[in-house]
């Protein structure tokens, strides 16, 4: 067994028992810090795979801003007040089965199929390139408008998310810079007419 | 005794990742963060083949997708995450079977 099957396998049990975790922990902190286990034990095994710049992608983009929004809204939603996991005995076994008989289709294909595949020379190396300008290359050219939807689905999930959380508050006293640039004079001033004070009616 | 990682092994791992997260919705199925971080895993399996058979293949296509599916699984996390901070605020619940306003 040389070095880097065990670390193969290491990777893969402690992902794999972290996957365990998200599952079964009770408390939703713990199923969530439990998953940016799992994301960086999976971008350890990519990296094995040498697909370098996926496995920092995912590292950077899941355990550092899309696990870090889970647990901020975890946390703020006081999670702990609402019963949570009440019908867990009465479906787990079914799902359990069900996962089961799934896994064993999937590992009799696997097994057919993939007896004594090894994995080929890491085709970037074989191209003289490293991982990032192998995929680099692809994405800029023949992937070129996909990736400018992608950056637009981005923006419409920032601009989405926005309006979707916002509220609107009525008792609360703010300024409408709309309406003050365009208030007139009469608005504000109203002059009167009357009759000025003689200096006879003020003599007792 | 095993000589080297091939591709049934990637596989392995992605179809265990994958029956894990199916287990956990069918578990969980009350707690709607618990059902998302379900489906983030799932992802995660369905990258995995991805890159194991992008590896297989020498083809970048396959690492190209990845890199899709982890843009817009990033969007569907914060809609997601934001449709159910919209959701506990109105009804002060994240349990699904709670949401059954629509059921006739």
């Amino acid at each position: 067994m040389t070095f880097h099957t065990f670390c193969f396998f290491a990777f893969a049990l402690v992902s794999i028992l972290a996957a365990l975790g998200v599952i079964s922990f009770r408390h939703p902190v713990h199923a969530a810090l439990s998953l940016v286990l799992t994301f960086f034990s999976t971008a350890c095994l990519w990296l094995l795979a040498e697909a370098e710049f996926l496995a920092i992608a995912l590292v950077l983009v899941y355990v550092g801003a899309v696990m870090v929004l889970f647990l901020f809204v975890v946390m703020m939603l006081d999670v702990d007040k609402v019963p949570a996991r009440e019908g867990f005995v009465k479906s787990a076994p079914f799902g359990i089965l069900i996962a089961l008989v799934m896994l064993a289709e999937i590992l009799l294909l696997i097994g057919v199929r993939t007896i004594g595949m090894d994995l080929p020379p890491n085709p970037a190396a074989a191209a003289g390139g490293s991982n990032v300008m192998w995929i680099a290359r692809a994405l800029f050219s023949d992937y070129l408008l996909p990736f400018e939807i992608a950056a637009l689905i981005l923006t419409v999930g920032v601009i989405a998310a926005i309006p979707l959380t916002l509220r609107h508050r009525t008792n609360v006293k703010a300024q409408n810079p709309s309406r003050q640039v365009t208030v007139q004079r009469d608005d504000r001033v109203r002059l009167v007419k009357m009759a000025a004070e003689s200096p006879r009616s003020r003599t007792p | 005794m095993i000589a080297s990682i091939g591709l049934g092994h990637y596989l392995t791992i992605a179809a265990i990742l994958f029956c894990i997260a199916v287990a956990g919705i069918f578990i969980n199925r009350k707690n709607i963060i618990t059902l998302l971080m379900c489906i983030e895993l799932m992802l995660l399996a369905v990258n995995t083949n991805f890159i194991a058979f992008s590896r297989w293949n020498a083809d970048p296509a396959g690492q190209v997708f990845v890199f899709f599916v982890l843009t817009v699984a990033a969007a569907e996390a914060a809609i997601g995450l934001a449709i159910l901070v919209v959701l506990f605020r109105n009804r002060a619940t994240i349990d699904v079977t709670d949401v059954d306003t629509l059921k006739g």
